[in-house]
């Protein structure tokens, strides 16, 4: 009976897809210590697995205080927001194989945020400026919602792309007027606020510009694209920084 | 237990012991965007607006005069080499060259005083050193433009 299985065993070993990957992660505690500090990890993995499945590997087999933020593990939630290979990235929806493991895969906290604990970041500030956006539905006669609000499909179309945004907060990091003093909006806030300008439901458009129209609102935008680039929903966010740009020029003139 | 010297945690105690207490309790620093009392109400207003819009027109405005400019002073008519105080002269006896510097000194001054504006508030991290940058900026802008305008409406061909 032992012979077979220890074949199959060694078979399965001769045609393993592992390959050795090295994680060089960002290791911060203020309980030990003020500073952070890179930290390698050397793991066996299939290099079609996820960044997050290294991460797991690591927490529940090498070392448990290795703290992240995750909950989907499927890009949905948006909370694994992290810079890979200088990137940001979701960690559940970045492959192995397609970030070069040959090198040492590197996983800091985004930035912009204060770091709590090693990939950890404070949201506050970025959730603050989310919601003074107003994000949600504004109609001036009632918002009890006794009928369906009809809508054109074209009508529809016009925000979709900013409806995808989970809030995963990787544009915003990524931004360098953000990077700063973290008083900017930031392109999450004003994706969101697209959101809700441009559709034919809402009545509440023209506040919301206004509270765009801030020292810090869209007008510190320097279109540099990190956001685009950034976006793990693919939503093109320095196009509708700049659509909610062109509103409030032509409300006014 | 009492006279452990370090915390499981691994802090150490600290030189002197603290001082704060719960009477005097450690300056609080606030977080980004979080809403104080010292918080401006609102800085909205059309200000930022004009600044970006004045960024792209004046652009505009520039590339023809700087452009314009360049290739006047430096390539036509046997290049740098025939600047001298006769070639200025013969050119702001015309207005049109004189409008033309005069536009192209305000806005010029005006637009990089702006980008600068835009470089330091995207730089300076510190509301001191923002004030100081800017002051100095906006000092070396108003002089210049001052000097500049004072210089090609004052300008007199015959100064010996
Ligand atoms: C020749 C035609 C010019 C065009 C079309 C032009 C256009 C622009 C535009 C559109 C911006 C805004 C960029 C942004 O908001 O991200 C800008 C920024 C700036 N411009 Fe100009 N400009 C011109 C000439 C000049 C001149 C002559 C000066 C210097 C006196 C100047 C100095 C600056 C500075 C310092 C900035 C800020 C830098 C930055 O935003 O990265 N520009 N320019
Ligand atoms: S716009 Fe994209 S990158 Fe920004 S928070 Fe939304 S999903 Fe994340
Ligand atoms: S864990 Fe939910 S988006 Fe990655």
């Amino acid at each position: 009976m032992a012979t077979p299985v220890l074949d199959k065993v060694e078979a399965e070993s001769a045609a393993s897809p592992y390959i050795t990957v090295t994680f060089r992660i960002r290791r911060f505690n203020p309980e030990v210590s003020a500073e952070a500090a890179w930290q390698d990890f050397t793991l066996e993995i299939d290099p079609k697995e996820r960044v997050l499945d290294g991460l797991h590997k690591i927490k529940w087999d090498v070392d448990g205080t290795l703290t992240f933020r995750r909950s989907c593990a499927h890009g949905i939630c948006g909370s694994d927001a992290m810079r890979i290979n200088g990137k940001n990235r979701l960690a559940c929806k970045t492959l192995i194989k397609d970030i070069n493991p040959e090198k040492p895969i590197t996983v800091e906290p985004i930035k912009g945020l204060t770091v709590l604990k090693d990939l950890v970041v404070d949201m506050e500030p970025f959730f603050q400026a989310y919601r003074d956006v107003m994000p949600f539905l504004i109609t001036k006669d009632t918002n009890e919602p006794t009928r369906e609000r009809f809508q054109t499909a074209e009508d529809r179309e016009r925000f979709d792309d900013t409806t995808k945004c989970i809030l995963c907060a990787a544009c915003t990091s990524s931004c360098p007027v953000f990077w700063n003093d973290g008083q900017y909006f930031g392109p999450a806030a004003i994706v969101n606020a697209h959101r809700f300008i441009f559709d034919s439901r809402d009545e509440a458009g023209e506040q919301r510009l206004e509270i765009l129209n801030d020292k810090d609102g869209v007008w510190r935008c320097r279109t540099t694209f990190n956001c685009t680039d950034a976006c793990p929903r693919g939503i093109e966010v320095t196009k509708a920084i700049q659509e909610v740009k062109r509103a409030l020029i032509t409300r006014r003139f | 237990m009492a006279t452990t010297e370090t915390t499981a945690a691994g802090i150490g105690p600290v030189e002197g012991g603290s001082v704060y207490d719960v009477d005097n309790p450690a300056p609080l620093i606030e977080a980004p965007r979080q809403r104080t009392k010292k918080t401006p109400r609102s800085t909205r207003g059309n200000f930022e607006m004009g600044a970006w819009l004045f960024m792209r027109l004046s652009g505009v405005v520039l590339v023809v005069l700087v452009l314009g400019h360049l290739l006047i002073q430096l390539v036509l008519d046997g290049g740098v080499s025939k600047i001298g105080f006769a070639f200025v002269a013969g050119r702001w006896a015309s207005p049109f060259w004189q409008v033309w510097d005069l536009l192209m000194l305000w806005l010029a001054m005006l637009h990089g005083t702006n980008g600068l504006r835009t470089v330091i508030n995207d730089y300076a991290e510190r509301a001191n050193t923002r004030l100081w940058l800017k002051g100095l900026l906006y000092t070396a802008a108003v002089f210049t433009i001052l000097l500049g305008t004072l210089v090609i409406f004052t300008f007199d061909p015959n100064i010996r």
